[in-house]
């Protein structure tokens, strides 16, 4: 066995590890603002995705036991989850994180072979196929009076006996939705905020499951889990593009603070767009792919057909991958750069 | 004093190591019964044996010569009987046996005539044939010959020295000893230095985990003639590598694929600058180093040893315990595993680091690249190492170079930090050797489509030299026949013609030839660098043979 003989302590597990635990505190507060039925989603597609991870090694040839506790699985299934409708049905959750482990990651190799991040495939799949089941959005609890229990949630995500009235009760337009279907019947940014899902920033909620997400990527920064470019340009492409709309026609185009604040922004920036395996890899590059996704975000939720662009953003940016890793390779020690590829 | 230092991008901080080792006092090793002494011990060519089976020795006495310029000597480390010369196993990365000769040391350690060089008075081209002969080389892993570091050429000048006291690597701290021991000495080597490279300017660095060797440098620079700048620099791996030290030092990078020679900085290694010292104030060849022997023995420590002692010797006089599972010469980022302990100690032994399953637990498995580039962060040769592993992986060598795999240092920052644990390094020297294998092969079709196109010409050339000389013949007869002889003006002519067609061919041939130079392959690591010298040496041989058979051809 060649040099070197010592290593650091680092490892996948442990990074991925880290991953979930920066997870925490947005799902303590995800509990919190909205109730626990996230926690069944969470449950649900955890384990769907440790079984389609142990189906799928077994099926290559791969053994499970390093693949399996390497909890990349988990990290997919969990970021799938805090993407979709808390109150979404059993079947939804189940298909997506089953295209997320089995085509996104498995299909294309495995682990750190995967050009496009699973749980945005599984969410991309899911809004494209499903997008009426995608609406439903729990309603703040702050905004219902009667919310749901554990049990009660359970039953909603499992299809059980509840009536669809106090479904309808405790489920709401997110404020991204609400915002489009303002937009779509002509209202004013100003009249549409007026409404009662709208809080200080971003919506009531989950402006405070977006603090809670930035908190926890805050931590990863701070732990070198995760560099600052990716972050640090999603957000400023969000928030540029935003604020150079909202400067030109404030009536029409939400207000920077808005897009930054709305669900899945804090997430996408910290936890999904810093995905290594499909983002990009030299520095310059990461500011490439992070303002790109921040910048195509803006442009899906304006113009786009989804109210919410986060997802395709990222898929659309791990496409231009190995082309911005290619044209951003940086300076080496010595002075030379890496040399593009000659044409085939 | 404090001149502004600068960063080199990357590097690591693995757990030093170095209380165990330097805490000690240096240890006259003893004279072993038998030393064996690779003819190969430098970068370049191998020494060639001076002496044969049966004949005494004195110690310090050279046995093999140095081969060309980039050579240097060897010698007996003490007084006795050559008992052979022939394949011994030595360190070698590649664990193949290499040409020694053994000693039987006589206990006597009889010294051969010996005595200092008045340096000042000597023309440099002399002092270093002298220090060549000396057998003086790079002490800090590469062992380059000294003699031609030295040399600071016709047009190039060197006005920066860098003294390099790194030391960098875990565990080894034969540098920081020699230091603080023999920091007077050490200083003596580098006014030798200064006199023949003409430097103005010279930084000794020392990293700042060894505040002991900075106050006897600094005592000693402050006793010298000259000003020699003690600079402290940040411990962190690599920053004793040449390149590192040079972008600490002064803030310049050294041009890829060129040699710090070029932007007139010159590196030597302290445990050289104290072998010269030695070799001119006292005429001693380099026949001793200090050597680290640490890890897992009971009494880690730094030995004054005989080069040609053997591994197991030392390993014995610093405990050995149980529980040994294995010997690296050298450090744990860069050493190389022993194939056995009867290998001896050589100018390149720094340090006997012994391995256990406590201190140096094996490798967990490797898991695939996630691409999270730690590696890139902490390449200090600042390359993409996730890209490069890619590419070696799938064979793209190509691609390979074009990312500057042979800037690649094989420090080991980046399988270090991989948590996948992916031995990264060992792809880049995968993917380095096949390339000149590659690289050897297509010489060698060139060479063998080169040899075939001769022989056709030849043949051509025979055939019709043939017909001529036969209508020659035919025409002198029927001349002879027809009456007078007044013919054989022409003859000398065509023997020119013939003569400017064989050059043609072979100049055709040498152009060819360079066409076909290796991209991206000069100056290398030390390391690699003598892998292409044994291929090189390999290659010329092959040469050699091939022409042989031309010769007679080429003067008919």
């Amino acid at each position: 066995m060649p040099s070197p003989f010592i290593l650091d302590r680092s490892s996948v597990s442990q990074v991925m590890a880290w991953v979930l635990a920066a997870l925490l505190p947005g799902i303590a507060v995800y509990v919190w603002a909205f109730g626990p039925g996230i926690l069944v989603t969470l449950a649900l597609a955890t384990v769907t995705a440790l079984a389609a991870e142990a189906a799928m090694l077994k099926a290559r040839g791969y053994p499970a036991k390093p693949f399996l506790t390497d909890l990349s699985a988990i990290v997919t299934a969990w970021l799938l989850a805090l993407s979709l409708p808390s109150l979404a049905p059993w079947w939804l959750i189940v298909t997506g994180t089953l295209f997320a482990i089995v085509a996104a990651k498995h299909l294309y190799g495995g682990l750190g072979q995967n050009i496009f991040n699973p749980a945005m495939v599984g969410y991309a799949v899911l809004i494209v196929s499903f997008p009426a089941q995608m609406t439903q959005w729990a309603a703040p609890l702050e905004l219902t009076s009667a919310p749901l229990t554990l049990a009660q949630s359970a039953s909603a995500i499992f299809g059980g006996d509840v009536p669809k009235a106090t479904l309808d009760a405790v489920t709401m337009a997110t404020p991204l939705d609400s915002l489009r279907t303002g937009l779509l019947q002509q209202h004013t940014v100003d009249e549409i905020m007026t409404q009662p899902i709208f809080g200080h920033y971003g919506g009531v909620g989950f402006e405070w499951l977006a603090a809670a997400f930035l908190l926890g990527g805050l931590m990863l920064w701070a732990l070198r889990i995760v560099g600052w470019q990716v972050p640090l340009a999603f957000l400023a492409g969000i928030w540029l593009t935003a604020g150079f709309l909202h400067f030109f026609d404030p009536g029409r185009f939400g207000a920077p603070w808005f897009h930054l604040f709305a669900p899945s922004v804090m997430l996408g920036a910290f936890f999904i767009a810093t995905d290594p395996v499909s983002g990009a890899t030299t520095p310059r590059g990461k500011l490439i792919f992070g303002f790109g996704a921040g910048f195509l975000t803006i442009v899906i939720r304006t113009w786009g057909g989804y109210p919410d662009g986060v997802a395709f953003a990222i898929l659309l940016m791990n496409l231009c991958v190995p082309l911005i890793d290619q044209y951003t390779q940086p300076r080496i020690y010595g002075g030379a750069k890496n040399t593009k590829a000659p044409p085939a | 004093m404090s001149r502004e230092l600068f960063k080199f991008k990357g590097g690591v901080h693995p757990p030093e190591h170095k209380a165990e080792s330097s805490a000690r006092p240096v240890r006259v090793a003893p004279l072993p019964k038998k030393l064996v002494i690779p003819l190969r011990q430098h970068i370049g060519s191998p020494a060639k044996p001076l002496v044969s089976v049966g004949d005494r020795v004195l110690k310090g006495q050279m046995i093999g010569e140095a081969d060309g310029t980039i050579s240097a000597a060897v010698h007996a480390s003490s007084s006795g009987i050559v008992t052979a010369v022939d394949l011994q196993p030595v360190p070698h990365i590649s664990g193949l046996p290499d040409l020694c000769i053994s000693i039987e040391t006589d206990g006597r350690d009889e010294w051969v005539e010996h005595g200092p060089l008045d340096y000042r008075a000597m023309a440099p081209t002399d002092l270093r044939m002298r220090l060549r002969d000396l057998g003086l080389a790079g002490l800090g892993g590469a062992v380059f010959p000294s003699a031609v570091k030295l040399d600071p050429g016709a047009t190039q000048h060197c006005p920066i020295l860098i003294i390099n006291g790194g030391e960098c690597e875990p565990w080894i701290t034969c540098d920081d000893v020699l230091m603080r021991t023999r920091a007077d000495e050490i200083l003596q080597g580098v006014a030798i230095m200064r006199h023949l490279l003409g430097s103005t300017e010279i930084l000794v660095g020392i990293e700042d985990n060894k505040p002991e060797a900075i106050a006897a440098m600094r005592a000693a620079a402050a006793r010298m003639d000259f000003a020699a700048e003690i600079m402290v620099v940040p411990a962190r791996y690599p920053g004793g590598g040449a390149k590192q030290m040079i972008q600490v030092l002064t803030g310049r990078e050294v041009p890829s694929g060129k040699l710090s020679t070029d932007i007139g900085i010159q590196v030597f290694n302290v445990g050289t600058a104290y072998a010269l010292a030695r070799a001119v104030h006292h005429g001693e060849p380099l026949i001793s180093r200090l050597v680290t022997v640490t890890g897992h023995v009971l009494r880690p420590q730094n030995f004054e040893v005989l080069i040609g002692t053997p591994m197991h010797a030392l390993i014995t006089l610093a405990g050995d315990r149980d529980g040994t599972t294995g010997v690296l010469m050298g450090g744990p980022m860069m050493g190389m595993p022993m194939p056995n302990l009867d290998v001896p100690v050589v100018k390149a032994t720094n340090c006997i680091l012994v391995q256990s399953a406590e201190l140096f637990p094996p490798l967990p498995k490797a898991l695939p690249c996630i691409r999270c580039t730690r590696c890139a962060d902490a390449c200090p040769a600042e390359l993409q190492p996730q890209e490069l592993f890619r590419f070696a992986k799938a064979g793209d060598f190509g691609r390979a170079q074009e990312y500057h795999l042979f800037d690649c240092i094989e420090c080991g920052c980046c399988s270090y930090v991989c948590p996948s644990h992916i031995p990264l390094v060992d792809f880049y020297r995968y993917a380095k050797s096949e390339i000149w294998t590659r690289e050897k092969d297509k010489r060698a079709a060139d060479l063998a489509r080169e040899r075939h196109e001769f022989r056709q010409f030849r043949q051509e050339r025979e055939k019709k030299e043939k017909a001529e000389k036969l209508a020659a013949k035919a025409q002198a007869k029927r001349a002879e026949l027809a009456a007078a002889p007044d013919a054989g003006a022409a003859a000398p002519s065509e023997a020119d013609a013939k003569k400017a067609l064989i050059a043609a061919a072979l100049a055709r041939a040498q152009a060819k030839k360079a066409e076909t130079a290796p991209q991206n392959t000069d100056h290398l690591s030390p390391g690699t660098q003598r892998e292409i010298e044994e291929i090189e040496a390999r290659r010329a041989k092959i040469r050699e043979l091939a022409r042989q058979p031309l010769e007679p051809d080429e003067k008919p």
